[in-house]
Parts: structure tokens; sequence; C-alpha cells
């Protein structure tokens, strides 16, 4: 019987996947392309080299420290959306650092390091504006966060049209690109720093230990699933969740900074690439195991890189991988409801 | 309109609510259906009802059986039930909410059919401003416009869900004249009550439940002893603990008022004593959640004090109340009080307050094993609180409770449980009565209050009695109180 | 003068798709169910409308196409979120991002081709009228259409028995149920009629309103967002929907007419001020709801409290109390 039910559970998730492919496949179609040639142009766009694979890394960086922050939003029951506007802060903050210091004088690890401070505290304020507008303005962090990531874009984008305008021409190519030395160091030959690969394992890391051996975690928790229970256990449900607001913010700030120091080494108009979004459907797709967010992450990450093959290779749109992520989890969500459904219908007559 | 339920059974997971019920009932007739709460009364009106569906059995409309799988089938066929709560729209406006129907039942109403709506309350001697607002009315007034509504829609058999909850003495005079004059219309009237009182005087004909099973019926003129036996029935006695109370004051409360949208309970006086047990009796809605949730902090009281140690805590928050030592338990165990989707262990890590970073594995594998045996939860560390049955969820959440604490506050602690399972949480309980902690709990069942309460509340339509020594309590005096007799002037 | 009369006979005109699609979250909300696939909904669909009428040349079917596809994918919402019972709001999210990369992927063939448009029909005397007649009535058949909708949803959801079961599903569904009304039924109906609505929006600005399909280019994400919080603002009446919607593209017209004025800041930055603005307004209206303002109120002397109780009650209207929750019969 529990052999089977674990044989049924795996069934369901993988036709999640099934389906998810089924219906790209389709869409594949209607855009009449072979699917077969997209899919192996998507994989041959991750594996064919060292540099796309350490590519598909550098993606994967970004969207673990949105994720691990999401998670801990989520458990505490709050859909931090605003996580883009948080990383764009974090990356503004950033900047804003190293342009005040990078003529001090100091030297570069300091820089970097307040260059890292910044965008953590960027980050945070942008997600307590979020949680002040929750509990203090009646505003859901949807529509908060929403609006605090078009208003973070349009920051950005004044800095870099206005007051940190390129010498010379002001263009969407961002403001001038920082020193060498203030960069992240990188492997040699690859885009890839060894920090900011380590920062996302530790992250990992932190966040498995804060939600698994922790009280904190798993208070949030039980705000999350039931804030009148947490009320009774003497938890406040209001601390906790802004708390988790607080954290979330950390990691989205780091995103920010990573993604400044030691990706595009200036702010760009798109700083947050979609990260954000991103890494909310890959903490739906999880489902609070941050674990699971490290092949999940590395699968959506490898999409991002492989999707650019396909305007070079088949004239198609790279936005493909976005369909391909957002149908996966979509059908994953359905197939877990379906799933739910047939055991519910199994379990009624049971009891009689 | 003959109605004949035959056999009639209806299961909640493991609880069988209605039992193989058989019961006739005949047009121009008000039958009473009697029981305690839970007894399955409700169950059984809605499945008449078609609100929720029977799992077996039948019912016969005029000899006709027929499937009622919703409530538009039940009106179609002009069956129309009176909910506890009036099953209405408050934001609207009485016009609108007049409107509201389904025209699968086969209502045919032009909107316009407003002369006869006023008719209808006019001989009922109701009167409703059609452009009021459904929200300001009393509860009384709510269930009057409902009464109109369903008769306005062309219902023949009206079932009635304990009407008299919440409403003053005057609307129940109406109400009941209304019902008597619709009986004699040849209406079949269904009046569920558990107050004797109010079926001794409306009701031509009287059945009692009783855990799930019909278990008599009698005509009127009826005896009042003889439905409270049938009604409470002589089962298992559970025998009786000493008087635990010390002199110590624990808690004293004065002129503690408490306002909800349905009930105003004032000026509450009385003084708790250390290890000291409280009952709660009462008909359930008649405050006793809303007076347990206010001394727990979670409500706050519109007036008062409620003094601890001479120190007034009246209008603090709830976490400031469990830092004194007072904790509530709700009797909607997974919604209130276990996080569903956590285990045991994890429960008792939340509940063990300690200033503590990092979960103490061994700590508190440990404690959650000695918890499990001491409390006798059949579950393991790892099991989720929700796939836990009622009795062991009940158990699991007493065992969360802080020890020693001054004052525990139980919604209906033995609710749903077996006859075993109450008797070993009272047990318990008491033990932690004998290291001075005090107890305050609501119950339903009359064996229960007088059986382990040494001093007892009763509430009745927003009055609350002077605390009552239980040694000067029978069952049947409580009973009475309970159903608004015997109440001091 | 004149300028300013034309102006305004462009916001009424740009107004309308954000009108249409407000009324359709509104019916959808009425009913207790939030589509917030809306953002990627209004790309998608103005996209696959213009595709359409690209494709046969007629401009109708183009609308047609765009409902359509709105409606059904009202229909995946309601099966996921009622009777799948998948949490509202991560479907109506992951349904808005795949709706948007749907239509940047498949709208490739159709990237900045000229396609056919709908043209404007003044309307025989009524657009003699003066200054009226400049502004409402020398429109195109869409804006209308919007006319009739907006008297047709405001009378259908406050004045007919049709509108007071749906108000009462979204409000108290186990009333509703009592009465015997099939709650899910309903809801499956209002969040495809609702989702069809916004659907037509997206047509409605590739077709008409910014007439053709640039991709990402095509400046439509975000407005979708801006339907869902018009949409609280509008208290789920279709008139106090549609004077927000009229407001949100007066100040987008303002925004702009500011622009040529000051040359020093970046468009980007104007763009984006409809969302400050939004959060203001949410703020705005939801602000008295909390516990810190509620609290305060108390202290305040009576004879203001009444006065002001009334202002938050003007402003607040609450959503529909059944917004969002599942309906499960015992």
């Amino acid at each position: 019987m529990n052999k089977n039910r674990g044989l049924i559970d795996f069934l369901f998730r993988i036709s999640g996947i099934a389906a998810a492919l089924l219906f790209t496949s389709l869409v594949l179609l209607v855009a009449r392309a072979n699917p077969l040639e997209a899919f192996a142009n998507i994989f041959m766009g991750v594996v064919s080299t060292p540099i796309k694979i350490a590519d598909t890394i550098v993606a994967w960086v970004p969207l673990i420290l949105t994720t691990c922050g999401l998670v801990i939003a989520f458990t505490a029951g709050l859909m931090n959306i605003g996580i883009e506007g948080q990383i764009m802060l974090g990356a503004i903050m950033t900047t804003g650092a190293l342009r005040l210091l990078q003529d001090s004088g100091l030297p570069p690890a300091v820089i970097i390091l307040a260059g890292f401070l910044a965008g953590v505290a960027g980050g945070v304020i942008w997600a307590l504006l979020v949680g002040a507008l929750k509990f203090y303005g009646g505003v859901s962090e949807i529509f908060a966060g929403l609006g605090l990531n078009f208003i973070a874009t349009a920051l950005s984008l004044w800095l870099i049209f206005g007051p940190w305008k390129r010498a010379g021409v002001a263009s969407m190519s961002g403001t001038a690109p920082f020193d060498a030395a203030l960069w992240l160091p990188m492997f040699q030959g690859f885009r890839l720093s060894p920090w900011s690969l380590s920062l996302a394992i530790i992250s990992i890391v932190v966040v498995f230990i804060l939600m698994k051996f922790t009280v904190v975690g798993l208070r949030l928790k039980a705000v999350g699933k039931n804030t009148r229970a947490a009320i009774q256990m003497g938890i406040s449900p209001s601390k906790y969740m802004l708390l988790s607001f607080i954290l979330c913010g950390v990691f989205a700030g780091l995103t920010g900074a990573v993604q400044v120091l030691g990706v595009y080494h200036r702010l760009i108009p798109s700083i947050s690439s979609g990260y954000g979004f991103l890494g909310l459907l890959v903490a739906m797709l999880v489902d609070y195991q941050i674990i699971w967010a490290v092949p999940v992450a590395l699968l959506f990450a490898a999409l991002n890189i492989g999707g650019i093959q396909l305007p070079i290779m088949m004239k198609l749109d790279s936005t493909l991988s976005g369909v391909m992520q957002s149908s996966l989890v979509f059908f994953f969500l359905i197939m877990g409801g379906v799933r739910k459904k047939l055991q519910r219908k199994e379990e009624k007559p049971s009891n009689e | 309109m003959l109605i004949e339920l035959i056999e009639i059974h209806k299961f909640f997971g493991s609880v069988h609510a209605n039992n193989g019920i058989t019961l006739t009932i005949e047009p121009g007739q008000i039958l009473g259906v009697l029981g305690e709460n839970g007894a399955g009364k409700s169950t059984l009106m809605k499945v008449l009802s078609g609100l929720i569906c029977k799992d077996s059995g039948k019912i016969l409309i005029n000899h006709l059986e027929q499937e009622l799988n919703s409530p538009s089938d039940a009106l179609r066929l002009g069956i129309g039930m009176l909910h506890q709560d009036p099953h209405d729209f408050p934001s609207m406006t009485i016009r609108e909410d007049l409107q509201i129907w389904d025209s699968r039942t086969g209502v045919k109403k032009s909107a316009s059919d407003w002369q006869q709506l006023i008719a209808i309350q006019k001989d009922l001697g109701f009167h409703f401003d059609l452009n009021g607002t459904v929200g300001e009315l009393t509860v009384g007034e709510r269930q009057q416009l409902e009464l109109v509504r369903l008769l306005w829609l062309g219902v023949e058999v009206l079932i009635l869900d304990e009407p008299t909850t919440g409403i003053s003495a005057a609307q129940q005079e109406v109400l009941f004249a209304a019902l008597k004059k619709l009986a004699g219309q040849d209406k079949t009237i269904i009046f569920v009550s558990h107050k004797l009182e109010e079926v001794k005087e409306l009701c031509s004909r009287a059945v009692v439940l009783r855990k799930g099973c019909l278990i008599g019926e009698r005509q009127a003129p009826f005896n009042e002893n003889d439905l409270v036996e049938l009604m409470f029935g002589r089962q298992i006695t559970r025998t009786r603990t000493s008087q635990s109370g010390t002199q110590d004051i624990c808690m004293s409360v004065r002129n503690l008022s408490i306002e909800d949208f349905r009930i105003r309970i004032e000026n509450v006086n009385f003084d708790l004593y250390a290890g000291e047990v409280i009952g709660l009796a009462g008909m359930e809605g008649s405050g006793q959640r809303q007076f347990l949730q206010t001394l727990a902090g979670l409500k706050q009281a519109t007036g008062g004090r409620i003094e601890i140690d001479r120190e007034d805590i009246n209008g603090k928050n709830c976490f400031e109340f469990q830092k004194r030592g007072i904790f509530y338990v709700p009797s909607a165990r997974m919604e209130e009080g276990l996080v569903p989707g956590m285990t045991l262990e994890e429960h008792y890590i939340l509940s063990d307050c300690e200033k503590r970073m990092f979960i103490n594995g061994k700590n508190s594998r440990m404690i959650t094993e000695t918890r499990i045996e001491r409390f006798n939860i059949k579950g393991r560390a790892a099991t989720n609180s929700e796939e836990l049955s009622g009795g062991n969820q009940q158990r699991l959440l007493l065992s969360l409770l802080k020890d020693p604490a001054r004052l525990l506050l139980l919604e209906n602690p033995t609710r749903g449980l077996d006859i075993e399972s109450a008797n070993w949480i009272w047990s318990i309980l008491r033990e932690r009565c004998q290291a001075a902690t005090s107890i305050i709990f609501s119950s339903a069942d009359l064996d229960e209050l007088t059986f382990y309460a040494d001093r007892i509340l009763v509430f009745f339509a927003g009055r609350i009695s002077e605390p009552l020594p239980s040694s000067g309590l029978t069952e049947e005096k409580l009973g009475r109180m309970i159903g608004g007799k015997d109440w001091p002037k | 003068m004149n300028e300013f009369i034309t102006g305004m006979a462009g916001v009424v005109a740009a107004a309308t798709p954000v009108a249409v699609a407000v009324i359709g979250e509104t019916f959808s909300e009425r009913s207790g169910v939030i589509n917030l696939s809306a953002n990627g909904l209004i790309v998608l669909t103005a996209m696959v409308g213009f595709a359409t009428a690209y494709t046969t040349g007629v401009v109708w079917l183009g609308l047609l196409a765009g409902f359509l596809t709105g409606a059904a994918a009202g229909l995946l919402i309601s099966f996921s979120s009622i009777s799948l019972k998948q949490s509202q709001v991560a479907v109506g999210f992951i349904l808005s991002m795949l709706f948007r990369d749907l239509a940047y992927f498949l709208g490739t063939p159709f990237m900045v081709v000229p396609g056919p448009t709908v043209q404007s029909l003044p309307i025989p005397v009524l657009k003699d009228i003066p200054v009226i007649g400049q502004l409402f009535f020398q429109q195109n058949i869409l804006v209308y259409f919007c006319y009739i909708l907006i008297t047709f949803s405001y009378y259908w959801i406050f004045h007919t028995r049709q509108g007071l079961i749906l108000r009462g599903v979204g409000e108290q569904p186990t009333s509703a149920y009592s009465r015997g009304i099939d709650v899910n039924r309903q809801r499956y109906i209002y969040t495809a009629l609702g989702a069809g609505l916004i659907g037509l929006a997206g047509p409605m600005y590739s077709l008409c309103v910014k007439a053709g399909w640039n991709g990402t280019m095509t400046g439509l994400d975000g407005i979708g967002w801006i339907v869902l919080s018009i949409t609280i603002f509008g208290g789920w009446n279709p008139l106090r929907g549609t004077f927000g919607s009229v407001l949100f593209v007066f100040l987008q017209w303002l925004g702009l007419v500011l622009q040529s004025r000051w040359a020093s800041v970046p468009s980007q930055v104007l763009q984006v001020a409809p969302f400050p603005l939004m959060i203001l307004t949410l703020l705005f209206v939801n602000v008295g709801d909390t516990e810190w303002v509620t609290k305060m109120l108390a202290m305040l002397p009576r004879s203001v409290r009444g006065a002001v109780y009334r202002l938050i009650r003007f402003l607040r209207k609450p959503p529909p109390a059944s917004l969002g929750v599942p309906f499960e019969r015992e």
C-alpha cells in the first residue's frame, strides 16, 4: 500500500513534467518549429562548451540566492512578489557604494565588502517598505511589491540616464564599468566567480539549517501554516512576518550585489534579469524544500542559457525558456491538485 | 406533505452522526426534534434539506422516493430550512436579499410580487422595511425574514434549527405564534431544539436523538422528566472527584462586560480560587467562547477588570496573559490550536518556550517520546498533527500546555471524544489542579459539568449566573437553567 | 483649448481597454475568484488578436479571438482553483508569467508588420454636440461598445436578480448554496466571462489604442497589474472602476505632456509614475482598516469620529467576503 502510494506520487510528478514538455512541443509546432530540434539546441546550448556550463552556473547563483529568500517568505505565508525590486535596490546601493569609494584609496577587498553590505541594506529597505505597507497601510504584499518593483526600475533608469550617466552618452548599456580591481575575482577564462558560487552554496546551507534546525525557522513555519495556532503557542505573527521580509530582503540584496560585483561590473537597466520572478517559480515548485532548489534552479538556469541558442540556430524567440519554466510549474501544481483530489476520493469510502 | 425517512445513515470521518434513523412526519403538525449538542439533530435536518448528502437510506415524499442532492432539490419539493445562523446576506438590503434564489428550484416569481410578501408578513405579525439592510437587523428579525422568505417562495415543509438561540423572549413569542398559525394552515413544521420548555409549549409530537440514534418518541402532553431522561440517558457514571479548590485567589473578575455582534454580557463578577475547576454550562453560542477568549486576552473586554495578583491585566495582549500563565485551548483543534503539516515533535519544540537558537534534536526527541507516552498519544514523533484522530489531537493539545500554569481555559475539552478518552483527559487535568492550576472549561455535557466542575456558571441569553456549587446541582436542575427556567428574577 | 479636448478624447479612447479589463476582473472577483493572470493575459490576447486579424484581414475576428482566449484562460483558472483547490494567487501568478512569455514567443512572426485597425466611426448628430460630441462621439466602435458594457455591467451587478446572485456567491457562498444556487458553476461562468473581457482588452490595444505588435516593446507589460489595483480602488463597482481607469489614463497623458515640457526628466521615469500612484491609492483606500488607525480613531472625540468613519467607509469598499476562498459544501 505504502509502496504503491510512493510510486503513484512519483508517477504524478513525472506526468507533470511530461505534460509541460508536451505543451511546449505543441507551442513549438504552432510556431512551425521542430520540437526535437529545439530541445536539442537548448541542450547543446548548455553543455557544448565549458564556457556555457560556467554560464549556466553564473545564472544559477542569483536564482539560488533569490529562491533562498523566497523560501523563507513562503514559509511565513508571504507572496513576496516585490523581490525583483529588492534585487534592483540591492544592485543600486552596491553601485552607489562602489562609486563613492572607488577613488578613496581603500583596498579593493574593503570596497567590495562595503558594496555587499550596501546591497544587503538596499534589499532590506525595499523589503521592509513592503512589510510596512502591509502591516501599517493595509496594502497587500502583492500590490505593494509590484509597485515597488516598478519604482525600483524607474530609480535605476533615472540614475543611469541622470546622475550616474556614463561620460559622453547615457545609454541602455548602463553606467561606466568599474575598475577591474573592484570585480569579484573570477575563474580564469570564465565569467564565473568562485566567490559568488561559494556565496550561493553557503546561502543554501544557511537556509537549510535555518529551516531544519532552528527554532526561528519552525516558528516561521507555524505562522505561515496556522496564524491562530501560532498565537496560542506564544508566537507573534506580525513580528515573524516582518522578520521573514527582512531575511528575504537580505538575500535579494545579495543577489543584486553579486550581479553588480560579479557579473555586469556596473549598473544596467534590467539588472535583476527576472531572477526574482523566476525564483518565485522555483520556490513554488520546490514547496519549501530548499535542497530541491539546487537541481530545479540548475534546470531553470540551464533553460535560460540554452534558450539563448534558439534565436541564433532556429530564429525562435528565447522566451521559449520562460514558457517551459512556467508551464513546468503550472502542470506540476495541476498534477499535485489532481493527485490530492484522487486521494480524497480514495479515502472517503475507507472510513465507513 | 408526508415525509418518510427510512434508515438514514451519515458518517463524518469515523463519527456516526446519523445511525439508521427512521421517522415519519405528517403535515399540519409541529414536530419537535430533541437532543443534546452533537446528538445528530442538525445533521439529520441538513440531510432532509439537501445541504448534506446521506450515505445510505431513503427519503420518501408523499410516498415517492426522492434524491435530495442539493438544497435546490429540496426547495423544488417545497422543503426549506431556517439555519441557526441565518443563511442570508448581511451586506444587502432586505429587498435584495429576498430576490436571491435559484430558478432551478421551480420558483417563478416576478420580482414585483411584493404584495404577496407583505401579506405574509402581516399575517404572521412581522414588520420589515424592505429598503433596510439585513446586517442591521437583530438575529431574531433575520430569522423572521428567512421565515417569510421561505413561505413567499412557497415552501410547504419548514425546518427550524435551534431558532431561539440569540433571540429575545418577545421575539420568541412572536415566532411561536407564527409557527402555530402556519401549522394550522397545514404546513409541516420541524422544530429542532434542546430546550424542553420550548418543545413542550410548541410541539404536538417530539422525537429524541441521542448519539446519532433515534431513541424515543412522545406525543403531547409531554412529561418533562421523561424527556430529560430520554435526552441525557443514564450511562456510565463517573466517579465524582473531591472538591479541589483552595482558599487562595487565582483571579478576580470585576464588572466584566463583553460585547460581540451577537452576544452582550454585562457585569460579571467572581473570584477564581487556585486549583479550582469552574464549568461553563449553557446552550452553544450563549457567550461561553467569548468569555473564555476574553479571559485569555484574545478578545478585548468592553469594560471591567481582570485582576491577577492585584494587577488589572484587562487590555493587555494575549502574550502578556500567557506570560502570567494563562493559556487557552480552543475547541476547533485543527483550525486554532494545532499546525497542520507539522509533526508532533515540531509542536513540542515550539511550545517549549526556552530561548534557544538551535533545535536540540536529542532533547526534543526525548521530550516528545516521554510526552507521547505520558499522554498516551497514538502517533509517532514524526506523525503530522492532522493525521491524528480527534481524541489524540486533543491529547496532543493538552500535552502542549506549559507546566506549571496558573489558569487553563478549555473550550469543550472533550467534545467528540468517547467516554474513555474523556475520563483519561480529566484524570490528567485533575492532576494539574493538585498542583494549584485552576481550570475554566465549557461543555455541552451536563454529566461532565456536574462531575468535574467545583462550581458552575450558567449562560443563558446574555446572562451569566452566580457561580453555583456543583454539589448542590442535579443534572435536571442544570438542564432547566440552561433552557432558561428557574432563573432568579 | 482645442488641443486639450483632442487630448481628452484620446484619454477616453485609451481608457476603454483598461475599463473593459477592470470590469472583467470585477465580475470575476465579485464571484469570489481573483484572476491574478490579468497582466500576462492582456499581453497574450493582444498578440493573438493582432495575429488573427492580420492573418484573416478581419478586425472583429481578432477581437473575438482575444475574448475566446481570455475565456479559455478563465476556465483554466477556475479549474485549477475551484476544482483542484490550488491557491488562486499561485496559479494566477504562474499563468501571468506563462501567458506573457507565450505571447512574446509565438508573436515573433507578427512583429512590426502593419495590420488592420479599428476605424473611427463618428455617430451622426451626436458628434456635432460641442465638446461632448468631440469627446465621446467621434470615437471608434470599441469605445461605444465600452459605454454599453459599463452601463450593462453596472445594471447587471446592482439591478438584476442574476447580479444579486453573483454578489451573493462572492459574499456568502454558504447562504447562496442553501438557497439552491450552484456556487461553483456561478464562479466558473463569471471567471470565464471576466477573463474573456480582460482578453478583449488585449486586441483593443493591438488593433486600436496601440496598434500593432512589437514584442517586448509593445509596452503592455504592467497594465494588468494596474487593472487589478483599479479593481480594488473601484470598490468592485463598474462605474467607480471606469472612473479609476479614466483617472489613470489621464494621469499618464499628463505625464506625457509634462515630459515634453521638462525634457530633463527621463521618459522612463514618467512611464512608471502610475505605479507609486497605485500604491498610494491602495494605501489611501486601505489604511483606515489597519489596527493602529482603528486604535487612533478610538481616541478621537466623538463628534469628529463619525465624520472620519464615514470618510473611511466611503474610501474603502470591503472586498467580496469570500474572495480567494474555495467553497466546500459540508
